[in-house]
């Protein structure tokens, strides 16, 4: 049996803004222009400052995360008791370009 | 924080509803996520998160009108809209107009800044919890260092990650690294850290050289009364750390008198003592 496909999740960044919105807009718009389903946070930081339940249920399946340093987001999972499986991907918007970003995504439909 | 937006919008395109034109759902997407809510891109089968309490299903409903929902366990509460025809902004006004009271943070009113332990490099040294002022580290109940109260952490200070010799506390928000949790290269570490650059900048320890410096200003104060001339004293020393880009001109305003960031400091300390004696010792 073959493993699930990853569920997609993407962070906005909202509340503070590092990741630079041409990056942030080309690859939602990506996302958008996919048939692929997703999942979209306005800021990973900002659940987990607040330790949203909802990062454990993110974290209990197969996920891709489109946000910024893998590092960080590893252990702002971890600061939230939803420590990610280690088979968990990572698309990094604060070194990526939109299309180097997008490249790693399920192409358009 | 104390705030539980547990309040999600899902934007469905399954059966009994039109599938939306791309810029259309990235206009959507996007107006919603900046103003703080997480958006759900789903057909049929969307699964639902625990702990969530409240699901809005915004759709183009094929006959124009939502229908009614309801989660058969009761545990969340579900409600769903037409947005046929509505602009972003529209569709974002009846978001908010839906979620009501229900509390929720939101973008502008508060920056997520709070340190995030690598604990693949943390050693439990508790230098950060010894060198902040502001209570914002604490000790689990198997003697390992944790964020207890991040609500208390100083808004673009990232002090603290400058004394971690391991280079393990990161500010997620910050702009350069490795505090914003880029990888940590061997020069990083081989840099002494900013404890080093701290001596170098005070003389000494930071809290040794304020408490000093507050030693100083009682001698003043006993010879000259002047209490305005050691309030500028401190000003200077403190200053000096803001120069180097160490800690925010707001953070420092907002410092205690030096004998209160004295008697924090010990009682810092001493927490980090204590939670180092109780820690079981290192297996050989």
């Amino acid at each position: 049996m073959s493993s699930p496909e990853p569920r997609l999740l993407y962070c906005r960044c909202a509340y503070a803004q590092v990741l630079p919105q041409d990056v942030k807009d080309g690859v939602l718009h990506h996302l958008c222009s996919a048939a692929h389903p997703f999942e979209s946070v306005a800021d990973l930081c900002e659940m987990s400052a607040r330790r949203d339940p909802r990062l454990a249920e993110l974290a209990s399946a197969p996920l891709t995360i489109i946000a910024c340093h893998p590092r960080a987001v590893k252990w702002l999972f971890h600061a939230a008791d939803a420590p990610l499986p280690d088979s968990t991907e990572f698309i990094n918007l604060r070194t990526l370009t939109a299309p180097e970003a997008c490249q790693l995504l399920p192409p358009p439909a | 924080m104390s705030l539980s937006p547990e309040f999600s919008v899902l934007l469905y395109e399954g059966r009994g509803s039109q599938a939306l034109p791309p810029d259309r759902r990235f206009a959507l997407c996007a107006a919603l996520l900046d103003r703080g809510y997480s958006v759900s891109r789903a057909g049929l089968g969307a699964r639902l998160a625990p702990g969530q309490t409240s699901l809005l299903v915004l759709a183009e409903f094929d006959d124009g009108h939502a229908p009614d929902l309801e989660d058969a366990a009761h545990a969340i509460a579900l409600s769903a809209c037409d947005i046929a025809g509505l602009s972003p902004d529209a569709v974002t006004d009846l978001v908010e107009r839906r979620r009501g009271s229900q509390p929720m943070n939101q973008p502008g009113l508060w920056k997520p800044w709070f340190p995030v332990i690598d604990y693949s490099r943390c050693t439990n040294c508790m230098q950060c919890l010894s060198f902040c002022l502001f209570d914002v580290y604490g000790v689990s109940k198997d003697g390992k260092l944790q964020v207890q109260n991040n609500d208390n952490c100083k808004t673009n200070c990232p002090a603290c990650s400058r004394v971690c010799p391991e280079v393990a506390i990161m500010f997620p928000k910050y702009s350069s690294g490795p505090i914003n949790g880029e990888p940590v290269s061997d020069s990083d570490v081989k840099r002494e850290k900013m404890k080093v650059d701290i001596s170098a900048l005070l003389g000494g320890d930071l809290y040794a050289r304020l408490r000093e410096r507050s030693d100083e200003a009682k001698t003043r104060f006993s010879k000259e009364r002047d209490a305005s001339k050691a309030l500028a004293e401190r000003k200077k020393c403190l200053t000096k750390l803001m120069a180097e880009g160490m800690i925010p001109a707001d953070v420092l305003a907002s410092l205690p008198s030096p004998e209160e960031i004295q008697r924090r400091a010990t009682a810092a300390a001493a927490k980090a003592e204590a939670a180092l004696a109780a820690a079981p010792s290192p297996q050989p």
